[in-house]
């Protein structure tokens, strides 16, 4: 943070809302507070949330944390559905949700420690995207502090709402460049009977040709993940499903998984299978760079061609039935705009998710735009931030 | 009550229209437009200005050019099946109906994805992914008429949406023409958006951001095995616990769905009779579909519920045949209300699951005090109330009491926590609700939202928000 901010956040809240440097509000009203105060300096800060996924690097005046805002304000076991502020972290979440029977299907990329709000923010769904849908589809509605101060509440808290504009879909996946998400209403599921985990290893086709075969089937999965070796800290490669619901259902769907593959399934549950989850998790930032494809199922063999001849080693996750493919690894701004251009002839778009600030500067978390959608983002952004005061780079400058 | 008698659009308009999409598919005589004055919403009406038909996306194209340099305001529709007002045009709009954009352009089965023209209707589209295993989730009641297109403007829902999730969940990209008549792509064919969310943010924006002329949804597979279980109750209490007891056992069925004595009543009483004991106070269905063992374990576990709760008898259907009959009461029902009655009143609200059965003594409150007949049919598993008001928009002391009655289950819902609309939109019928249901920065920022796709704010003017909040366009000039 510049001495020039700290000095003035000192004077105009007081210390106690500095924490290392960074600007830490108390309440999502001092939340508000500050960041009108910050805009009326004319200062552009960065934002972020537990601090352990991306951003540190990126230059700004001050750093805004919702790293304070922890109140898990409500949990409705009844309604399944909870309101949270947004630096709650997933972990947190995950346990104050135990007791009453109820969790929230998100397993991001970095895993437990990261915040609700950044999770939402970066739209950085894991494996049970396949069975629960993406992030957004856990989000009822949301709190977003825009840079000019106000509170701006859209959605709701019910499951099924149509009154109004769906702005909380333009917070999930925004990378905060429409404003900090302060405060969630989430939607929960009642926690399974039996949630259990298969593995198999073996030659990369032939995990591939078995998830295709499992997909086709339409067995009840809620995760089925092809793992390079970096991403399962392994020797080889891992086609992984998580099935999840009654023990009979389960065993089930277990059985036709097996009958349908051909493969030697090996099956983890409990702790074991918590721990396994745990390693693509980290892997997910083994990397400096991470970044995420959305292809369709009949591109996943050539894309991860692609994947291996422009963007070199990395750990590699394959969401085989959403088509959500995620890299991480080392890779330069003028490789990953080579990349970028290949996978956009293939309709398959890229979005960085972390990276160094030089990266994403240069290439942007979207990178180029489809027809039309450039002048709509720069008016979107012109709206919720009219003076640039958030840092985000989300088309890039392209070196 | 609203009713625009004759057309304030330039004279030469229609010759302009015409020389677009051919003068056969523009609309201008009163007779003409008189069928395009009201949606499924009947207590609203409106004539446009004038009506027309465009062919391809390349003269939606041109006619909206054609209007922005002439700065008319237009009004999308489908096939006017929507409960919400949301498809009325003034005598200053044009009418932009698009159902002759009809075409499934293709169907994918090995990546489940179809793209389709926006006057595609909702069955349709299931009918031609079934050869292939595959089917559209999203059924609302009107999927025998509706359009794709429509759904889109709504973000629809339907019974099975409890499980597999509403329009927006199933729509991976669109290709849109925005009031300008520029082209914007939105999203990807997976669904993972170049850029923030748009197709998100598009869905469910009622015709106020643009027009959707090629859109790419998301097809899945028909289910294994289903089975439909039919459950009686003598209080109507007793069913909404045993809805809350369902979902709060972690089984999220593919439908849950509840009809109240007085729906009952007319369906038995209708062509459409089912058989059902018409002294029952609600009957729940349940749909449970999947693998057959995750079937038959889930089955065994609701049953019970229900019985535990109240029921006083289940029925159990897996064939076909027997499942059709146990749905075809819920199937029908609008048809059978829609005999109680000159006119009906189909309501949407939403409310936690938990508050449901306070709400429903309350809207039998409103009944009560107003005189009215007020029958429930809903989506019981995602607490979507639809209270069906049945009336006769003739008689001024029976419209001024729908409209009260309207209000004031309205106001219960938000009080409960809940949402104005939770499939049908917010259109005409409900905007003067929205002040009460969002802060005014939520309502400014949707505002400018709206004028970031339509800086003139010519498309479906007048709807979603109250005049006041919301400033509209009139006789040629933003106020």
């Amino acid at each position: 943070m510049k001495a020039e901010a700290a000095t003035g956040l000192a004077t105009a809240f007081g210390s106690a809302l500095l924490d290392g440097g960074v600007a830490a509000p108390h309440s999502v009203e001092e939340l508000a507070s500050v960041c009108a105060f910050a805009t009326g300096q004319g200062w552009r800060w960065r934002i972020s949330g537990g601090g352990t996924w991306d951003g540190a690097d990126t230059p700004a005046d001050l750093e805004l944390s919702t790293r304070r805002l922890k109140g898990v304000l409500s949990i409705a076991p009844a309604d399944l559905m909870a309101t949270v502020d947004g630096g709650v972290t997933i972990a947190e979440l995950g346990a104050a949700l135990l007791p009453h029977r109820l969790w929230l299907p998100v397993d991001p990329p970095g895993g437990g420690a990261r915040s609700i709000g950044s999770v939402v923010a970066t739209a950085t769904a894991g494996p049970l995207r396949h069975g629960y849908g993406p992030v957004r589809d856990q989000l009822l509605g949301c709190t977003v502090v825009i840079p000019d101060g106000r509170m701006v509440e859209t959605g709701g808290r019910v499951v099924k709402n149509v009154a109004g504009f769906d702005l909380p879909k333009l917070h999930s996946g925004g990378f905060g460049a429409f404003g900090i998400i302060a405060r969630l209403h989430l939607r929960l599921r009642a926690l399974p009977e039996r949630d259990i985990t298969l593995l198999a290893d073996g030659d990369r086709r032939q995990l591939l040709a078995a998830a295709q075969s499992a997909r086709d089937s339409g067995i009840g999965l809620c995760a089925l993940e092809l793992l390079s070796p970096a991403a399962a800290g392994t020797g080889g490669w891992w086609l992984a499903a998580r099935l999840a619901g009654t023990s009979a259902g389960v065993e089930g769907e277990g059985s036709r998984l097996r009958t349908t593959t051909g493969l030697a399934w090996a099956t983890l549950s409990g702790d074991h299978a918590r721990n396994f989850w745990q390693t693509p998790g980290a892997a997910a930032q083994s990397g400096s760079t991470t970044f995420r494809l959305g292809c369709l199922t009949s591109g996943i063999e050539s894309t991860l061609q692609l994947l291996g001849t422009t963007a070199g080693a990395g750990a590699t996750f394959v969401g085989m039935g959403t088509g959500q493919v995620r890299w991480s690894g080392e890779i330069n701004p003028s490789q990953l705009a080579g990349l970028r251009r290949e996978l956009a002839a293939r309709e398959v778009p890229l979005t960085i998710e972390r990276a160094p600030w030089p990266v994403r500067r240069a290439e942007g978390h979207f990178g180029g735009l489809r027809t039309g959608v450039g002048p709509i983002l720069g008016r979107l952004r012109a709206l919720f931030d009219p003076h640039g005061s958030i840092v985000v780079a989300l088309e890039g400058d392209h070196g | 009550m609203t009713t625009s008698p004759t057309t304030a659009l330039a004279p030469d308009l229609l010759g302009a229209l015409g020389r677009i999409v051919g003068p056969g598919w523009v609309r201008h005589r009163p007779a003409e437009l008189a069928t395009y004055a009201a949606d499924g919403l009947p207590t609203h009406r409106s004539l446009p200005g004038l009506v027309v038909l465009p062919g391809s996306r390349e003269e939606v194209a041109a006619v909206l050019r054609l209007l922005a340099e002439r700065r008319v305001p237009f009004v999308p529709r489908g096939a006017g099946t929507g409960l919400s007002g949301g498809a009325l045009a003034g005598s200053d709009a044009v009418l932009l109906t698009l159902t002759r954009l009809n075409r499934i352009l293709r169907i994918d089965p090995a990546n489940r994805r179809a793209v389709v023209e926006p006057g595609v209707i909702n069955a349709h589209l299931s009918q031609a992914a079934a050869r292939f295993g595959l089917q559209y989730v999203p059924d609302p009641s009107s999927q025998t008429a509706c359009t794709i297109g429509g759904n889109v403007a709504e973000n629809a829902g339907g019974p099975h949406c409890l499980k597999y999730g509403v329009t927006t969940n199933h729509v991976t990209a669109l290709d849109v023409i925005l009031p300008d008549g520029s082209t914007a792509m939105l999203g990807s064919p997976q669904g993972e958006p170049w850029g923030p969310d748009l197709v998100g943010l598009f869905l469910g924006s009622e015709g106020m951001f643009g027009v959707a002329v090629e859109i790419t949804v998301r097809l899945e597979p028909i289910p294994h095995e289903v089975r439909t279980l039919l459950a009686d109750f003598t209080e109507l209490r007793a069913a909404s616990s045993a809805v809350s007891a369902i979902i709060a056992s972690g089984i999220v069925p593919a439908a849950l769905e509840m009809m109240d004595q007085s729906c009952l009543e007319a369906v038995e009483a209708s062509i459409y009779a089912t058989g059902a004991r018409t002294d029952a106070a609600a009957i729940l269905l349940v749909e449970l579909d999947g693998g057959p063992e995750a079937v038959a374990a889930e089955a065994a576990i609701v049953e019970p519920l229900l019985r535990a709760n109240g029921a006083r008898s289940v029925t159990v259907a897996t064939a076909e045949p027997e499942r059709a009959r146990l749905w075809q009461g819920r199937k029908k029902a609008f048809g059978a209300l829609g005999r109680l009655a000159p006119d009906l009143a189909v309501q949407d609200a939403v409310v936690p699951r938990s508050a449901l059965p306070d709400l429903l003594d309350h809207i039998a409150s409103v009944r009560d005090r107003l005189g009215l007949r007020i029958s429930n049919v809903f989506h019981a598993g995602d607490g979507n109330l639809h209270p069906c008001i049945s009336f006769d928009r003739r008689d001024p002391r029976q419209a001024a009491a729908v409209e009260t009655a309207s209000r004031e289950i309205m106001e219960a819902c938000l009080a409960a926590g809940g949402s104005i609309t939770g499939e049908h939109g917010v259109g005409s019928d409900k905007r003067e609700y929205m002040p009460r249901a969002f802060q005014p920065a939520a309502l400014d920022m949707m505002c400018e939202v709206r004028r970031v796709f339509d800086p003139d704010a010519r498309a479906n003017p007048g709807k979603v928000f109250p005049d006041h909040v919301c400033r509209e366009w009139r006789g040629g000039e933003r106020l």
